[in-house]
């Protein structure tokens, strides 16, 4: 069986609660978005997931076992992360960035031909395939961002993670990258990707985590979470939802009006 | 082995017996034979350039694996200290006089790094961090520093201070087979456990929280480093003082023929250090001056004027 859960995820910076009992259980072919204003606990709740925090109360299960009884090998090889800014410290040229990601199934010194033809086909996932030669300072914003997530998408991960992904990009590029996490998720990996639009949640997701101040608001299937009620409740913005007469759904916010 | 690593090679499989042939005794291949030419040769430039070359890839590996670790092309195998507290070792070893007994200043020496290492490592704790790790060891090492100021200062004779200047210089003059025994064996270790760390530290490029997630150990990674590092500074500080620059520059001069990788910059670091120092001290000795020039002093003059190319080339980058 693979899932990836939560149960019960507590975690306290300082005096502060961050992460309040959380629980949660994600499907592996399906998009969860995690939602929530700024601070709500999205990127910790990632980073537990990724095992970049430990929780002071609760734990994450990964295949019904829990996460610190598994071995850091198989949990890289299953699990992939994409980070929020996307640092690259050196800068060396995109194929050798994305081969990178190759990192947690190699054994030997070498690249074997299995390792050649599945970093080919992650760059060509993510169109950056005519970048592999370039180094990584000539190329733009997006062009990175993509490069990036085609070097997570070389470690083959069962779920990919990824934090604001969106972030710094054109609308162009916003578009491809979802279309590029939807096409993950029906090649049957997990994606539970971190977003701030909710036009993009609304657009990519099939499930949503609602976060506010480190609790659940809701979550469940992308339309029944997604209300307007639930919107002003969690963000204080009121909200008005539409679809374009092509069947995307949109949703428009709005200063809430007092009444009265 | 990549083709830059086997070009090093190849020009220190060359160069290595041609430097025999300078020094203060020039001798042409056509002398070799018993007596004094071979006794020079044997005993004073074999072990001479062996040494050069031994310190010289310790250095030069040392140099990448910390410019690689903390993703900073300035930092240096010295900067966590354990540099200074090989040398603060070996100070006080002379402070004493303790130094006549040859065996007991690189002892002392070696003491000097391990106790460095081990308060490093007792002062960055089990993060892993990267940025505590600096921290300690510039603490460490301007600690080291100024308790190696005071006992020049306070020291007992003149003829001591001067003992503790000199030797502060670093230099590859007069040494023996005996160092050579100490320092290949530490430095032959340290460089296979940085030989260890380049996969980790190609992953690193892409930050800590990316490395982490795909399977990288900070503190496995951050105990070879300090250990690999410490025992490459250590045995090189032991055997020939304090010989700066070496591991700051030579992965500079090596990424324009490998690229930026940090494992691809490991070995051929290592080879080009080697080289670096074969050369510089063949330099030193065949030049006319009173009193040889100190390797040490040799290789921070090559220092500023290296940086100054270093810095013209990256405002040329930016503008």
């Amino acid at each position: 069986m693979n899932m990836l859960a939560v149960d019960g995820l507590t975690l306290n910076r300082g005096s502060r609660r961050v992460l309040d009992d959380i629980s949660a259980v994600f499907t592996p072919g399906r998009v969860t978005a995690l939602l929530g204003p700024n601070g709500a606990g999205k990127s910790t709740l990632l980073a537990c997931l990724a095992g970049l925090l430990s929780p002071d109360k609760g734990q994450v299960l990964v295949g019904g076992q829990p996460r610190q009884s598994l071995a850091m090998r198989d949990l890289a090889r299953q699990i992939g992360l994409l980070p929020q800014g996307g640092d690259v410290h050196w800068d060396v040229d995109a194929a050798t960035l994305v081969a990178l990601g190759r990192y947690p199934h190699r054994a030997g010194w070498g690249e074997t031909p299995e390792d050649r033809a599945v970093v080919a086909r992650a760059m060509a996932a993510t169109d950056v395939t005519r970048f592999a030669a370039r180094p990584m300072t000539a190329l733009s914003g997006g062009e990175r961002a993509r490069v990036l997530l085609a070097r997570v998408l070389a470690g083959e991960p069962q779920w990919l993670l990824a934090d604001e992904p969106l972030a710094n990009l054109d609308p162009a590029h916003q578009l491809e990258t979802l279309a590029c996490l939807r096409d993950v998720a029906r090649a049957g990996a997990g994606v539970i990707v971190v977003l701030h639009d909710l036009n993009h949640a609304v657009q990519v997701a099939d499930q949503v985590l609602l976060l506010r101040d480190g609790r659940t608001v809701a979550q469940g299937a992308c339309s029944e979470v997604m209300t307007p009620q639930r919107i002003a409740e969690t963000f204080g913005v009121a909200s008005q939802f539409g679809t374009t007469p092509g069947g995307v759904p949109f949703i428009v916010t709005l200063p809430m009006v007092r009444r009265g | 082995m990549t083709r830059a690593s086997l070009v090093f090679a190849a020009l220190l499989a060359v160069l290595f017996p041609l430097s025999l042939l300078a020094g203060r005794v020039w001798i042409a291949p056509a002398d070799f034979g018993p007596g004094n030419t071979l006794l020079i040769l044997a005993e004073l430039r074999l072990p001479r350039a062996v040494l050069a070359v031994v310190i010289g890839a310790g250095l030069g590996a040392g140099g990448a694996a910390m410019q690689g670790y903390l993703r900073n092309p300035l930092a240096d195998p010295g900067l966590f200290g354990v540099s200074s507290g090989a040398a603060l070792g070996a100070v006080i070893s002379l402070y004493f006089g303790y130094a006549a007994a040859p065996w007991l200043l690189p002892v002392f020496a070696l003491a000097g790094a391990a106790i460095t290492m081990a308060l490093l490592a007792l002062l960055v704790g089990r993060s892993g961090s990267i940025i505590v790790f600096t921290l300690a060891g510039v603490i460490l090492s301007s600690v080291a520093v100024s308790m190696t100021s005071l006992a020049i200062s306070l020291a007992p004779t003149p003829f001591a201070t001067s003992q503790i200047v000199t030797w502060l210089m670093g230099a590859l003059t007069d040494r023996s087979w005996d160092d050579v025994r100490l320092a290949l064996p530490l430095m032959a270790l340290g460089c296979l456990l940085l030989a260890f760390t380049g996969r980790s530290l190609d992953v690193l490029t892409l930050g800590e929280s990316a490395a982490r997630s795909m399977g990288v150990d900070p503190r496995r990674l951050q105990l070879l480093i300090v250990i690999g590092v410490a025992l490459c500074v250590g045995a090189s500080v032991a055997t020939a003082g304090i010989i700066g620059f070496v591991g700051l520059i030579v992965p500079h001069l090596v990424r324009p023929f490998v690229g930026n990788r940090p494992s691809a910059v490991l070995l051929p670091s290592a080879l080009a250090g080697a080289l670096l120092l074969l050369l510089a001290d063949s330099l030193v000795r065949a030049m006319p001056t009173v009193s040889e020039l100190r390797l040490g002093i040799a290789m921070s003059m090559l220092g500023g004027p290296f940086f100054l190319l270093l810095l013209l080339r990256m405002r040329r980058r930016l503008a």
